[in-house]
């Protein structure tokens, strides 16, 4: 009896592991998937500042933002993240990434390696990307300056090292559905819908996320912790910003001054730097479908300690 | 009549701003938060008239510029290591970790200020185009040094 029951343990066991290793594989875009295209180097830039890639990845602590070389030091609940050299460097860079290696890390978060990549990436946000807008952003960053240099690996404890249990984590969080139109709206919302959900991932920092790491469902847009610990990311939705008008939005994400003629601070100054390069016609459709989220309140700001 | 009047107000300037000092050396946090407040009501004033909400007005225009550079001058001197924590500051631990670059970014806003003045006093075209490079070194400081609002 107690024999079989240990066998029946190592047969569960064995089964378990094999599908979870099977489940986790790190999913890719094949070649094949890419058809026949003409990057458009001046969308390439517009996906390149709603993508906020400067943001993170331009060399910290200097002014120029097409300077990509990483190293900016990312805080979080789970250890340091290093932000790495998307620069068009051949050796410590992109520069010699196919086009499919490319889509494939920002859709599935999976690196040319095949290996997961840590969701401080927002590849949850960038997989609602149209492979046409992937393809015009690679080739606007290929012609951005090379950066030489790598960068040094992630400071996570044990067990967010194992990059293969990130393969859980997209089980749960990652659903690879492209952006899908509503219907019954507009153009212009739908235009701000996928600016704001895809390339803009505005959700990743003004939502609240669990123990997991996983945006918490029906709180999306009701703010969160600020990344580095200290204040907060406010609520977006019609909860916070009820007295906001379209202009107003789209104003702040211009000017970066809100209505009561504050600037916005921490993190969303450089968001502003990005945001302040669209076109108007882009932030006000960002600004429509922002005003259009339905007030929800989140969870009460942390005490101060 | 008219000289009692000005003794009496210059009597009074100097009360309120030894006022101010004492303020300043009791409560360096409610200080600088008095301080930031002005800055935010002379935000408000002149960005009404950007938006076109008030009518363009130099005097205003002008007594904004000037409260920012003078604002921006007390700044350095109303966070000492005794002004870290309490009265719900938004200032963060890490100024006291860079103080000198804290400094410069409140050097540099004041000088922003008192720069671009002249041009903001002139016409609605400039009061913009000098908000714009003020409010650049609003954020430089903002984006380090002070905590979010949830």
């Amino acid at each position: 009896m107690m024999k079989k029951l240990i066998v029946l343990a190592t047969v569960c066991a064995v089964l378990g592991l094999a599908a979870f290793w099977f489940l986790t594989i790190p999913q890719t875009v094949p070649a094949s998937a890419l058809g026949a295209h003409v990057p458009d180097l001046a969308n390439g830039k517009t996906m390149f500042q709603i993508g906020g890639c400067a943001s993170c990845h331009a060399v910290p602590k200097q002014e120029d933002r097409t300077r990509l070389g990483g190293g900016l030091a990312l805080n979080s609940p789970f250890g340091t993240f290093y932000v790495p050299n998307i620069s068009s460097d051949r050796q410590d860079g992109i520069g010699g990434w196919s086009e499919a290696q490319f889509v494939t890390a920002l859709n599935k978060g999976t690196s040319p390696s095949g290996e997961h990549y840590y969701p401080a990436f927002p590849y949850a946000s960038y997989q609602r990307v149209t492979f046409d807008d992937l393809r015009d952003l690679f080739a606007y960053l290929k012609t951005l300056p090379p950066i030489a240099g790598s960068v040094r690996d992630h400071d996570l404890p044990f067990p967010f090292n194992i990059r293969r249990l990130l393969g859980g984590w997209k089980l749960l969080f990652l659903d690879g559905a492209p952006f899908k139109p509503e219907l019954g709206q507009t153009a212009q919302w739908n235009r701000g819908a996928y600016l704001v959900n895809g390339a803009g991932h505005c959700a990743e920092c003004h939502s609240p996320r669990n123990a997991l790491g996983g945006i918490e469902r029906g709180l999306r847009f009701t703010g969160g912790p600020a990344p580095d610990g200290q204040g907060g990311v406010p609520n977006i939705t019609q909860f916070k910003l009820k007295n906001w008008s379209v202009a107003d939005i789209a104003e702040t994400l211009e000017t970066g001054m809100t209505p009561d003629a504050d600037r916005v601070g921490g993190n969303m100054v450089d968001v502003v730097r990005n945001t302040s390069q669209l076109t108007q016609a882009d932030r006000e459709a960002m600004a429509v479908y922002v005003k259009s989220l339905p007030a929800v309140e989140g969870h009460a700001p942390k005490k101060k300690q | 009549m008219k000289l009692a009047t000005v003794f009496a107000a210059a009597a009074f300037a100097v009360l309120a701003l030894g006022a101010t000092a004492v303020v300043a050396q009791q409560d360096p946090i409610a200080a600088r938060k008095a301080l930031m407040k002005g800055n935010n009501d002379n935000a408000r004033n002149v960005t009404g008239m950007i938006r076109g909400n008030a009518a363009f007005d130099a005097a205003i225009v002008n007594a904004a510029f000037d409260q920012w550079a003078e604002t921006a001058k007390k700044l350095p001197g109303l966070f000492p290591d005794s002004s870290k924590t309490g009265g719900e500051t938004r200032a963060m631990p890490k100024i006291w970790d860079n103080k000198k670059d804290f400094d410069d970014k409140a050097t540099a806003f004041g000088k922003a200020a008192a720069d671009n003045r002249a041009k903001a006093v002139e016409s609605l075209d400039g009061l913009k185009a000098a908000i714009a490079v003020v409010g650049k070194t609003c954020d430089n400081c903002h984006e380090d040094y002070r905590a979010p609002r949830q």
